[in-house]
């Protein structure tokens, strides 16, 4: 069991060396000092806000993780995450404002809309491919931006909410009956205690769920199975009875799903959006190509990675007036990332050259036999054939 | 008009060898386009759709993608799939910024292929050397680089003058421009030469004065950064096509193991492509910098990968990439002229009136699936132009995706990628 973890943390933890490594030269050569730095930082995150605030940022950041894993387990690269969350949350944030519903069906109709509206966009992807042999890379980067510029225009066209005037749009905010409500008073039950205007917010659980039903499907179902199968070797697949097609279109409908949850915690449980707008974050869904590249699409893995990654973010924050550039963060989770996956990499190809090894040292004796001995071949007597 | 539309279809019954040949559809294909322009710009009553104006701008737009393009072309071409281009950028818009305040604009073009440069060698030794699949790898260095431009960019213009985290005090200059004399009126020996092209384009007649507008917008008051990237093109297609490192370089993208059999060191060539292309990469990110005369964050916006959709669109030719950034970089000078929303409507009934064309076209052809999802798209083009009241500049910024996102659709089954991109080679592989 240890020796599991140890064998799959050595290559984040040589990879998260190198990041600090590259990171301390960076803040060397700018004139700082990184042990200055790295102390601040960890002054910043040590705290029950800091805390609370890691674990909501790190929500979003974990489900784009899976979103993109489901993909990538299937070697089908989704990178059109970022399109799907965006059009997702425009949708489910104006439709979610415009009915009035009881609160126990309220947040699942908001939650079924953006679904729906991220697996379809995604399985626009899919049906180009198993049709018109469109490569999946392609027709997801050009459905990005397509759902990036559709999401403005609709925004500005026709799910404005009129009331706020000027050259900020954004949709109605989302009634008393779409909110989560914070999960402050679970953790006081453990003796927590919380500062003021600090919450956990409520889309957490959700997220758990999430995760637990990846993990689930991935390695408890027959679907599972087919999906790593058709990912590791296609030609088995096919073999085995797995239609390929059906896999893509399922595989990329699921992901673009999950896409499509990105921005819920904001429009659900984060008092300060409710609604979809200008403010609202655009990058998560390529933050989480890279993180579920860290997680090794494994669910606790993209847990992990959007824990550090919203760590890092909160730590590098308050470095501005001891006069050290935050922007040292991105640097830190640049290095950090492309180390790891090199580290990966590195370490797959050893494990694989050792496996080989192994099998040869294993099958030793009967190789030996069917090509070593010279005087069988001399005798005439049956080459091939092990004695 | 209608004239056009009949003399283009190629497959008009009779059977000479011209006809059917590729330059006789290329020829066809330019009419069309400009009879279609012509049509839409005198149908809307607005001149500027063609005015050598629009072109020029469209041609100053069109430079960035077109290089990114021309990166994505070296390195899948040399066997690596570039999904970085958009970091490889943005790297260089960072140096260009930095060696442009510093040193001049001459200097922000070197600063800005050195940055990219350094991107396009960092992805290389992730792909070529450890082999990392080239997806993961180009999608890291496009999470990295906008996070070594915003440290640098902290570290090099925030207590500047007129600099901050986002943006850099600005360039040393301008990099200067060329007018080519007696088509354009250029300036030969101090001499003003007369504009013979502006006069045709002023008369506004049918597609005489729309060719002219074109030609004028080529010729005018280009900077020195574009005429470069022009001559580029010309450049890298001698290079993969007429030079024994193209051909090595091609080598390694169609048949490494065939490669290395016969000496060649198909590691040293997908690095030489990676530096390449990062290389033109970070200097379309430079001529961004010199359009605006300042670096600012984001202002790549995308532009890396456009000029991949532009690459695939152009089947991985540098002149079908230029025809695509072409197009692409029209589509988005256009939100630059004073007037953009009326341009953008005319724009649209031209997309309309050429969409038409393309589905009366596959009919002919009996592609009738296909002809199916244009007309959805012809539709959709008509109603927006008819519907839209104040045409939204987003319908053009997603208008290059839509069409490339067409042009894949129906066209993947035509389109040729280099046999063994994207996959990682070794040494003793197959």
């Amino acid at each position: 069991m240890f020796e599991r973890i140890w064998r799959a943390s050595l290559a984040p933890l040589m990879a998260a060396a190198t990041a600090i490594i590259i990171s301390s030269i960076a803040l060397i050569i700018s004139g700082n000092d990184p042990i200055d730095a790295f102390r601040e930082m960890w002054k910043t995150i040590d705290s029950t806000q800091s805390v609370v605030i890691i674990v909501n940022v790190s929500v979003p950041y974990y489900i784009s993780g899976v979103a993109a894993a489901i993909g990538f387990k299937m070697n089908l690269f989704n990178i059109g995450t970022n399109g799907q969350y965006l059009l997702a949350a425009l949708i489910a944030g104006w439709a979610g404002a415009e009915v009035s519903l009881p609160p126990v069906l309220h947040v699942p109709f908001v939650i079924i809309v953006a679904i729906t509206v991220g697996g379809t966009w995604a399985l626009i992807a899919g049906i180009l491919n198993v049709t018109r042999n469109v490569n999946v890379v392609v027709s997801t980067i050009m459905l990005n931006y397509i759902a990036i510029g559709i999401s403005a225009f609709l925004l500005a066209e026709f799910f404005r909410d009129d009331a706020t005037g000027g050259l900020v749009a954004n949709t109605k905010l989302m009634p008393d009956s779409a909110r989560l409500p914070a999960l402050n008073p679970i953790f006081e039950l453990f003796g927590v205690n919380f500062p003021p205007n600090t919450e956990v917010f409520g889309f957490l659980p959700f997220a758990i769920l999430l995760g637990v039903a990846y993990y689930v499907l991935l390695n408890r179902s027959l679907f599972g199975y087919e999906l790593k199968l058709s990912g590791m070797n296609p030609a088995a697949a096919l073999a085995a009875g797995v239609n390929p097609k059906r896999m893509v279109l399922i595989t990329l409908f699921m992901s673009g799903a999950v896409a499509g949850m990105i921005g819920l915690p904001f429009l659900l449980s984060d008092p300060s959006f409710l609604k979809y707008g200008d403010a609202f974050p655009t990058m998560l869904g390529f933050t989480g190509l890279g993180l579920a590249l860290l997680g090794r699409n494994n669910p606790v893995g993209i847990a992990a990675a959007a824990i550090v990654w919203a760590t890092i973010e909160r730590a590098t924050q308050r470095l501005g007036p001891i006069g050290i550039p935050p922007e040292i963060g991105k640097i830190l989770q640049g290095s950090f990332l492309l180390s790891a996956v090199i580290a990966y990499e590195v370490v797959r190809r050893r494990n694989d050259a050792a496996a080989v090894a192994a099998a040869a040292a294993a099958t030793h004796d009967l190789s030996d036999s069917s090509y070593e001995p010279p005087e069988n071949l001399s005798t005439g007597q049956g080459t091939g054939a092990p004695v | 008009m209608t004239t056009t539309i009949d003399a283009a279809p190629p497959e008009a019954t009779n059977g000479t060898s011209f006809v059917h040949s590729a330059r006789f559809r290329i020829i066809a294909l330019v009419l069309v386009g400009i009879a279609v322009m012509s049509a839409a710009r005198m149908i809307a009553d607005n001149p500027d759709l063609s005015s050598s104006g629009t072109f020029g701008v469209g041609l100053r737009t069109a430079a960035p993608i077109a290089l990114a393009g021309l990166a994505g072309l070296v390195a899948e071409r040399s066997g690596t799939v570039n999904i970085g281009l958009e970091g490889m950028m943005v790297m260089g818009t960072i140096f260009a910024g930095w060696w442009g305040w510093e040193y001049g604009p001459w200097m922000a073009l070197l600063g800005g292929v050195i940055g990219g440069m350094l991107g396009g060698l960092l992805m290389s030794l992730a792909t070529t050397t450890f082999g990392v699949n080239h997806i993961v790898a180009g999608v890291a260095i496009n999470l990295i680089a906008p996070g070594v431009a915003r440290f640098m960019a902290s570290e090099l213009f925030l207590d500047v003058q007129g600099g901050s985290v986002t943006t850099s005090p600005g360039n040393r200059g301008e990099i200067g421009a060329f007018t080519v004399p007696f088509l354009s009126g250029g300036d030969l020996f101090g001499w003003q030469s007369p504009d013979v092209l502006g006069w045709f384009e002023d008369t506004g007649w049918f597609m005489i004065a729309d060719a002219a507008g074109f030609a004028k917008g080529m010729t005018t008051a280009v900077t020195w950064d574009v005429v470069i990237t022009m001559g580029l093109f010309f450049g890298i297609a001698y290079l993969l096509w007429h030079m024994r490192l193209g051909l090595r370089l091609r080598f390694a993208g169609e048949r490494p193991s065939a490669a290395d059999s016969l000496g060649v060191s198909v590691h040293k060539m997908r690095w030489i492509g990676m530096a390449m292309s990062g290389a033109l990469a970070g200097m379309g990110g430079a001529v961004l910098v010199l359009f605006s005369n300042r670096y600012q964050e984001n202002q790549v916006a995308g532009r890396g990968f456009l000029g991949l959709a532009t690459m695939i669109f152009g089947n991985w030719m540098p002149a079908g990439t230029a025809i695509g950034a072409g197009l692409f970089g029209y589509a988005q000078g256009i939100t630059l002229r004073t007037n953009p929303g009326d341009l953008v409507r005319t724009l649209l009934l031209a997309a309309a009136i050429a969409l038409i064309l393309l589905v009366i076209w596959m009919l002919v052809q009996r592609d009738y699936a296909p002809a199916g999802t244009v007309t959805v798209f012809a539709v959709v083009t008509m109603w927006a132009y008819f519907a839209a009241q104040s045409p939204n500049n987003q319908l053009v910024f997603i208008t290059p995706y839509v069409v490339t996102l067409i042009a894949v659709s129906i066209g993947a089954q035509r389109l040729r990628p280099p046999a063994e991109e994207g996959i990682p080679w070794f040494k003793g592989m197959q």
